[in-house]
């Protein structure tokens, strides 16, 4: 499984030395705040409304159950007993002391954790599909070249001050399961007629402020070409990218001003411009990091499973979890198992020190040891046995973690919001919640099917609102919070932006205009069609005139 | 009707914890909204700015400002919804932060729809 080489854990452990000097530093008033927090932000410390926040990486989205344990004990230990699981498929915890940060650095750092990267302008830790190495749609596991761009970039000097953050995702299938169109360079691989595998590179998608899908410069590019290629479009950015406007310095907003074709010119005029080293040593780099993700060591088994078979049609509840939360694996026998974190009226994305710790049971037993976050702020089991699927069900029934509505309705993403956030506007998790619980009825839920509902609590769009099929963006309206709903956005392959429905509502509102977007769908829909389907064949009218005609 | 007055206050973060806090009429910092000193003249917030800024020097708090509230009774409500909260803590976690610690302020939390 994935883990640190001893480079960078000789690296990780000097850098929380670092810390920990420069925070008594500030507790002693030798640094100033403003000297300190881009030091403290360089090591996902942020000043949040009622605390601070640390944000903890966890590289694509990958624990195991030692490193999930001891998210658990810096819960208990250092926080109020939960953590939150982000979009970026990190870790949030909500009530940290500047003066304990350090000793939790060290703690993380016993475990091959960090918080690095995770904010700054700098490459942040690249996302991947949370299915990774177990997905059945999958041509390979796109975890080894995250990890290539990762040392690659991670303190590359030429990339340490970006004129802005920068977002990386790959996905090694064809289904996009880590919205690789909305981040700053998104790598999807393709295989050919010839059986070839390649790169398609796309560039200057992104959401925030200035919500774009980006464009792909490259189809087809061979592996060993990536990393120059990549450097090619860093070399562009950094050297046009603006650097006076902060809204106006991500990629995104270059690739847009001088347009596709340009842009595409300069980059292939970059990259044609110096000699292409050799590839060896990346080939080489990339065989060793690949062993880190080598596949864990799979029974040969049926594809049927009796005991599954049987344990399904005696218990409903199981078999309608079954039929929501599992994701088919590339292994006959094998099933992805997705725990969803958001539980009837919870808090999207948090878990309990407890659920981290049975969460991590269950990985050692059951699946190779390993978790993942999923940028849905779900956990994911990736490698479990059909035969165990009923045990891990029952045992997350026990701890409030079984609810059946992976993908549906009731999982809904949602940033922090004001309850938490610094730049908030508007709350966010409590309008998740009052959609969640009108939706509550899991016939309903399971007849609306698929449908993604994503909510922010500002435009900074965290919550990627833009990108939901149903988007909710809270505002402030002279004091008052109010909601503006996008429809038919998607950060699947087929990406798109949500276009605003109308004038926006009130908190107590949103529940009855969501339920009434969702009836006009019903209404409309033709057999096996999903709400994106529907939304995309016939635009947003039928959908204005239930929610305003009305009124 | 009892009298309302009207004015700002000053709030921070506290350095070594970051909790969210008030200066009080005593100069010092207090979790609790309540006992917030309010600045009814723009010279006396001004004043209060001042002691702040001083406070952040010596490390005690940092990113102070003003806030727009009013006392009435006795208890102190900030004009903005955000410093509710901040004086509460989150609305859907009303087992946590101050609210929980009988340091919240007297308002509800805003419904949580
Ligand atoms: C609570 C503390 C947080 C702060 C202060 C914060 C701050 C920000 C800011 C300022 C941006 C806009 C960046 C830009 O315009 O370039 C942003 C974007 C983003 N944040 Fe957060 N955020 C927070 C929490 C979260 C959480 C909890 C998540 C995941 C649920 C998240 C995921 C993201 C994502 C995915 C974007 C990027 C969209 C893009 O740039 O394309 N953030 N955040
Ligand atoms: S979208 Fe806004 S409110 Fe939500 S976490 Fe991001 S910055 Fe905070």
């Amino acid at each position: 499984m994935y883990r640190y080489d001893e480079f960078d854990n000789q690296f990780v452990r000097e850098r929380t030395r670092q810390f920990r000097d420069q925070a008594d530093r500030r507790l002693r008033g030798d640094l100033t705040e403003d000297e300190f927090r881009p030091l403290r932000l360089m090591n996902g410390l942020y000043l949040q409304l009622h605390a601070y926040m640390l944000r903890v990486a966890i590289p694509y989205g990958t624990l195991s159950s030692r490193q999930m344990r001891r998210l658990a004990l810096i819960a208990e230990r250092w926080d109020k007993g939960y953590g939150h699981f982000t979009t970026r498929q990190n870790i949030q915890f909500n009530w940290i002391k500047l003066e304990d940060t350090a000793d939790i650095l060290d703690a993380l750092a016993d475990v091959e954790m960090h918080a690095i990267q995770t904010s700054g302008n700098c490459i942040r830790n690249v996302t991947t599909d949370h299915w990774a190495g177990a997905a059945a749609d999958e041509i390979a596991d796109p975890r080894p070249v995250g990890e290539l761009l990762r040392q690659w970039s991670s303190l590359h000097p030429e990339f340490s001050y970006l004129p802005r953050k920068f977002k990386i995702a790959v996905t090694g299938a064809p289904n996009d399961r880590a919205a690789v169109k909305v981040h700053d360079i998104g790598l999807r691989l393709h295989r050919n007629e010839a059986g070839e595998t390649g790169w398609e590179v796309i560039v200057g998608g992104g959401l925030g402020r200035t919500p774009m899908v980006g464009v792909t410069v490259r189809g087809f590019l061979p592996q060993h070409e990536l990393i120059g290629y990549l450097e090619a479009i860093m070399r562009v950015y950094n050297l046009y990218g603006r650097r006076d406007n902060k809204y106006k310095a991500r990629i995104k907003i270059l690739v847009h001003e001088i347009g596709h074709d340009k842009f595409r010119e300069e980059v292939e005029a970059e990259y044609a411009s110096r000699p292409h080293p050799s590839t060896e040593v990346e080939e080489r780099e990339l065989k060793r990091i690949a062993a880190y993700f080598a596949p864990p060591a799979f029974e040969s088994l049926p594809r049927w499973s009796p005991a599954f078979e049987e344990a399904k049609l005696s218990h409903p509840a199981f078999a309608r979890w079954a039929k929501n939360n599992l994701g088919p694996h590339r292994v006959d026998g094998y099933a992805i198992v997705n725990i969803s974190l958001k539980p009837e009226g919870g808090i999207p994305g948090d878990a309990t020190a407890e659920q981290m710790r049975i969460m991590a049971d269950l990985a050692e037993r059951y699946s190779f040891d390993e978790l993942r976050v999923s940028h849905a702020q779900n956990i994911v089991l990736p490698h479990v046995r059909k035969g165990d699927l009923f045990a891990i069900w029952q045992a997350l029934e026990d701890t409030g973690l079984a609810a059946a509505n992976y993908g549906l309705a009731g999982d809904i993403i949602a940033c922090p919001g004001l309850d938490y956030c610094a730049l908030a506007t508007a709350r966010s998790i409590p309008i998740a919640q009052s959609i969640a619980r009108r939706f509550a009825n899991s016939a309903k839920q399971d007849e609306i099917g698929r449908i993604k509902i994503n909510i922010s609590g500002c435009i900074n769009a965290c919550g990627h609102h833009h990108v939901g099929h149903i988007g909710i963006l809270g505002l402030d309206k002279k004091g008052e919070e109010f909601y503006q709903i996008t429809l038919g956005g998607s950060s699947a392959e087929s990406a798109s932006i949500g276009t605003i429905l109308g004038p926006g509502f009130a908190g107590h509102e949103v529940a009855d205009a969501i339920e009434t977007i969702l009836d006009t769908y019903l209404k409309h829909r033709e057999p096996g069609e999903e709400f994106l389907g529907t939304y995309r064949r016939l635009g947003a009218k039928p959908f204005k005139e239930a929610l305003y005609a009305t009124a | 009707m009892s009298a309302v007055e009207k004015g700002q206050l000053i709030t921070a973060n506290r350095l070594r914890d970051g909790i969210a806090v008030f200066l009080t009429t005593s100069g010092n910092w207090s979790e609790s909204i309540d006992e917030a000193v309010l600045a009814v003249e723009p010279e006396a917030a001004a004043a209060l700015e001042q002691r702040a800024r001083e406070d952040e020097r010596k490390t005690i708090v940092t990113g102070s400002y003003l806030v727009d509230a009013e006392r009435r009774d006795g208890r102190v409500r900030a004009a903005h919804i955000r410093e509710r909260m901040r004086a509460l803590g989150p609305t859907v976690r009303t087992d946590l932060g101050k609210q929980a610690e009988g340091k919240g302020a007297f308002f509800a939390a805003p419904e949580g729809e």
